[in-house]
């Protein structure tokens, strides 16, 4: 951290990171929520803005670099992540941040989404999921459920949609955790999280968009049955929700169950202690499958493991084979082959 | 059959090995032209391998390929060869045509049983007189010979077959009085943790050289002579491994880190493969997903301050078609090379052409010029690729290096660079006066962008793909900005111009035609101009290296000529470029399109035909 002439760490405010640009988004849109976030947990981080880059492709939320005091990319539909992944790879030394939506992370840039979870380059990735296309004005996305209607599928859609997770875990991801863009506390958490994990940090945030889908989450994010509905994970502690605090998962044969403590011969020792850093991700998926119904939708850390990180394999491997040659120049390797003399 | 051998004393000599994918042609080329080159012969090869991985054995699809023109003024790998080397009757099929007449066809007898004959789709039992070969024919009988040499080695048949090249190879350097310790010293160099193999190899090539030299008496050999070149250290190298070189070497000139993003395509991936292996000088080479993420991670290596590059192929280039857009856009330092193959689509992929010109030129959404240079010659590469690289640094903008699969797999001697051959290039960063008043779209007196390489305090910016304001770089949808912008990125590439070579002429500068190519061609033009005038047909000769933006001395120049000849492995791409460009040019056109260089004497027909329909 930065100190300043008294050697105290120099504290740092939101809107240090916030550029004097206003902000588009439609009034009400969660997109504002997470903006505001993301600059409390940049300050709380620490990290000067200079060594902050915000790497976007294109949609509404992919607006969000516009906003930043920081070195930042808007870049093109998709591509977002093989950017970072340049990116970081070439610097580092900058803590990148990469902002996508569902389309822009899930359909056309899919390859690169499964790539960089794949390498596990050391960036943090806010999916803005509120599965629908806004900047085109309303067409279904690869996370609009299946029947969804919209303007591109005005009989309902005819196909399952993507869940995030699945897909980062399938990539063999090593970070994922998950926020409503009503949580600010959890969001705040989850993005801090993922900024201390050294690999691909996947965070979906469930974003409401006013306009063209506007209530997609309630059934989760309305205040009334947010708790009953909904289960903030913390590493470490039992798995427990519900307005009462008296709601607890346990392992029911192969999967999950939702008990009411007290009940049924359940006790606080039967539910399960969240264990993000299991090797395995079984559990976590399918902690993370958990959609709000029978099962309260998981918030919170899901999944933070280590494991080696992209960009720095890369840079080592870079400095072994420099130690390994001894060579200094070009001029050095050409020599070392075959070459002749002409008089 | 106690004949002393003929030595005949030619300029230059052209070899063609030929064989099954699986017959090692490519090594036992290779081999000749190093050993050729350590004796200081100019050297000029070509590898013609085929588009499948393993085509059936003994078919005609499975016929490889390598040719290797050596000797004294040589500018291609020739057109046709003074020995051919047929492994078996399908590469003899597939080969004959490029034999010239009265050469010399070296084949493994062995191999010419009926059923060689038939995978090779031959009709009759006379495969020379349907092949109609005015050649002399060698009949070695390599496979038993390489049997019997290795009868006591204890290897299986298989491994003793996969020698046979070693013989041919023998037998070559018989032919060309090739001194063996060469061809030893590289073999043991090769097979150093395979001193068994070594030791088989060592036994089959003497066994090929040896027997050249009990049956000379029915073969004429030829001496070459060395080129009288420049002095200097002197290696080999293909135009792919150039490529990588100048791109480091631009790298070492400019302070800037190289990056390159890629993936696989035939025939780039050698620079890829050479970049790979330099993690040693600090080279970061990334094989990402795909072509779009090639392109994208390098741009994002652009903008964190590195000299970034992708390599790729005309599919790939179309790929890569909208992130060039948002490199023009952002105006971001960054080389793509295309190593161009015959297309459209999959195409030709080992084949060579000059179609991705108009791709290079126009192949982007909007208004979006960006600077189009092209390579000469495997070495030429070299050279080009630092200019690209020069260019986009000083320029701020991305460059397409256009070369060929016929330059990139083909390699020449190339005299090694010393110290201070090539400039330092200069980085456009944010000057220290400037950085209290700098907006990220800040220009230079030139109308150059600043670069300013995250990591910097007090520089933070954002770039993108949307339209900025002129002054302050915020986003701007005014139209009279919009306007402003698109001629300020045009004039931007205008300018270059200020800072590459004019044009220079050659030939017969007083003649009133003129004949241009780009890229690639250059040999096989200059070969057939050099005819053409010693026949005494008055022909200039001109050769464009960089084509966006053109030379300054372009229009004026070729406005001296009545006539202006534009040969091109096209359908003339650079000749329309050429009429929109400098009105009023009589332009007459030499094409091929056929996946395969101009031959010299097509050049040379097409240039006589052109001045007999002109004087009509």
């Amino acid at each position: 951290m930065e100190q300043n002439n008294n050697n105290q760490p120099v504290a740092h405010k939101p809107l240090d990171y916030k550029n004097n640009q206003p902000v588009r988004w439609c009034p009400g849109c969660g997109d504002h929520a997470v903006l505001n976030v993301l600059l409390k947990a940049m300050a709380q981080l620490g990290i000067p803005t200079e060594k902050t880059c915000v790497i976007s492709g294109i949609g509404c939320s992919s607006r969000l670099p516009y906003y930043t005091n920081t070195y930042a990319f808007h870049t093109i539909h998709g591509r977002g992540g093989a950017v970072a992944t340049g990116f970081k790879t070439a610097n580092p030394d900058m803590t990148v941040w990469q902002i996508s939506g569902d389309g822009d992370c899930l359909a056309i840039g899919g390859n690169h989404f499964i790539h960089e979870v794949r390498r596990n380059v050391d960036l943090n990735l806010l999916l803005l999921n509120n599965r629908i296309y806004g900047l085109t004005k309303g067409q279904f996305s690869p996370t609009s459920a299946r029947g969804f209607k919209s303007k591109s599928s005005p009989y309902g859609t005819t196909e399952d949609p993507f869940v995030p997770a699945e897909l980062a875990f399938g990539a063999r991801g090593t970070f994922f955790a998950r926020s409503l863009d009503v949580e600010l506390n959890i969001s705040q958490e989850v993005m801090m999280e993922a900024a201390r994990h050294k690999g691909c940090s996947v965070v979906e945030i469930l974003q409401n968009c006013m306009i063209f889908n506007n209530g997609i989450h309630s059934y989760i994010t309305d205040r009334e049955n947010r708790a009953d509905r909904t289960i903030h994970l913390v590493h470490g502690e039992k798995m427990i929700f519900g307005k009462d605090n008296n709601r607890g998962l346990v392992q029911d044969g192969f999967g999950l169950k939702a008990v009411t403590i007290g009940e049924d011969g359940y006790t606080i020792d039967d539910v399960l202690v969240h264990d993000a850093h299991c090797e395995k991700s079984f559990l976590h998926q399918m902690l993370a499958m958990m959609d709000g119904t029978d099962l309260p939708v998981a918030l919170g850390v899901i999944r933070a493991v280590e494991a080696p990180t992209y960009e720095t394999a890369v840079a080592e491997q870079v400095d072994e084979a420099i130690a390994m040659h001894g060579f200094t120049c070009l001029n050095d390797v050409i020599m070392a082959g075959d070459t002749w003399n002409v008089e | 059959m106690a004949e002393k051998a003929k030595v005949q004393f030619r300029q230059s000599i052209v070899v063609r090995f030929s064989g099954d994918s699986g017959d090692g042609m490519q090594l036992a080329g290779n081999i000749f032209s190093n050993v050729s080159a350590g004796l200081g012969d100019r050297i000029s090869t070509f590898p013609d391998y085929p588009a499948e991985v393993r085509a059936p054995q003994g078919s005609l699809g499975g016929v490889s390929g390598f040719q290797v023109h050596i000797g004294h003024g040589v500018h291609t790998p020739g057109d046709e060869c003074d020995v051919l080397v047929a492994m078996n009757p399908a590469a003899l099929k597939m080969n004959a045509q490029f034999l010239r007449k009265g050469g010399a066809a070296i084949v493994d007898i062995d191999t010419f049983t009926q059923a060689g004959l038939d995978k090779a789709l031959y009709t009759t039992d006379d495969p020379y007189e349907e092949l109609n070969l005015k050649a002399q024919v060698i009949e070695a009988p390599i496979t038993t010979m390489v049997k019997e040499a290795l009868k006591d080695t204890g290897m299986d048949l298989k491994a003793q077959l996969k020698c046979r090249n070693m013989f041919a190879l023998g037998l070559v350097c018989w032919l060309f009085n090739r001194p063996m310790e060469a061809p030893l010293k590289f073999l043991k160099a090769k097979f150093a943790e395979k001193p068994e193999v070594y030791a088989a190899n060592e036994l089959v090539i003497k066994g090929g050289y040896n027997y050249g030299h009990n049956i000379h008496a029915t073969v004429s050999t030829y001496r070459i002579q060395s080129d009288d070149v420049r002095p200097g250290v002197y290696t080999d190298v293909s135009g792919n491994k150039a490529t990588a070189w100048g791109l480091i070497k631009a790298s070492e000139m400019s302070g800037r880190p190289l990056f390159l993003g890629s993936y696989p395509i035939t025939p780039a991936t050698d620079i890829l493969h050479e970049l790979a292996k330099r993690r040693d000088l600090g080279v970061k080479a990334i094989q990402m997903e795909d072509e779009i993420g090639g392109i994208c991670s390098a741009i994002g290596a652009a903008y964190a301050g590195h000299l970034a590059v992708t390599t790729t192929s005309g599919p790939g280039l179309a790929l890569k078609s909208e992130a060039l857009g948002l490199a023009v856009m952002a105006e971001l330092p960054l080389v793509l090379v295309d190593v161009q193959r015959g297309g459209p689509s999959t195409g030709l992929p080992t084949k060579t052409e000059q179609t991705d010109l108009n791709q290079a030129l126009y192949g982007r959404s909007g208004e979006s010029p960006l600077v189009v240079l092209a390579a000469a010659s495997p070495t030429d590469c070299f050279k080009m690729a630092f200019q690209a690289a020069r260019i986009a640094i000083e320029h701020m903008t991305p460059v397409i290096l256009l070369t060929d699969a016929f330059i990139a797999n083909g390699s020449s001697a190339w005299r090694i660079p010393e110290e201070g051959e090539y400039p330092v290039i200069k980085p456009n960063y944010v000057p220290e006066a400037v950085k209290p008043t700098w907006t990220p779209f800040m220009r230079n007196a030139l109308g150059i962008r600043y670069w300013a390489i995250p990591g910097t305090p007090g520089l933070e910016h954002v770039v993108g793909g949307l339209e900025k304001d002129y002054n302050l770089g915020v986003l701007s949808n005014d139209p009279i900005n919009h306007a402003h912008m698109v001629e300020t990125r045009r004039r931007k590439i205008a300018n270059v111009a200020n800072s590459i070579p004019e044009l220079k002429l050659k030939g017969d500068t007083g003649a009133d035609t003129i004949i241009l190519g780009w890229g690639s061609t250059y040999g096989h033009i200059l070969d057939a101009v050099n005819r053409l005038n010693e026949e005494g047909i008055r022909i200039a000769m001109t050769h464009i290296r960089y084509i966006n933006p053109l030379p300054k001395n372009t229009a004026e120049l070729l406005s001296r000529f009545k006539t202006v000849i534009v040969a091109e492995l096209n359908t003339g791409q650079l000749a329309d470029y050429l009429q929109s460009k400098v009105p009023n040019l009589n332009i007459c056109h030499i094409n091929k399109v056929q996946g395969q260089p101009f031959l010299v004497q097509e050049i040379v027909d097409g240039v006589k035909n052109i001045m007999m329909e002109e004087e009509l």
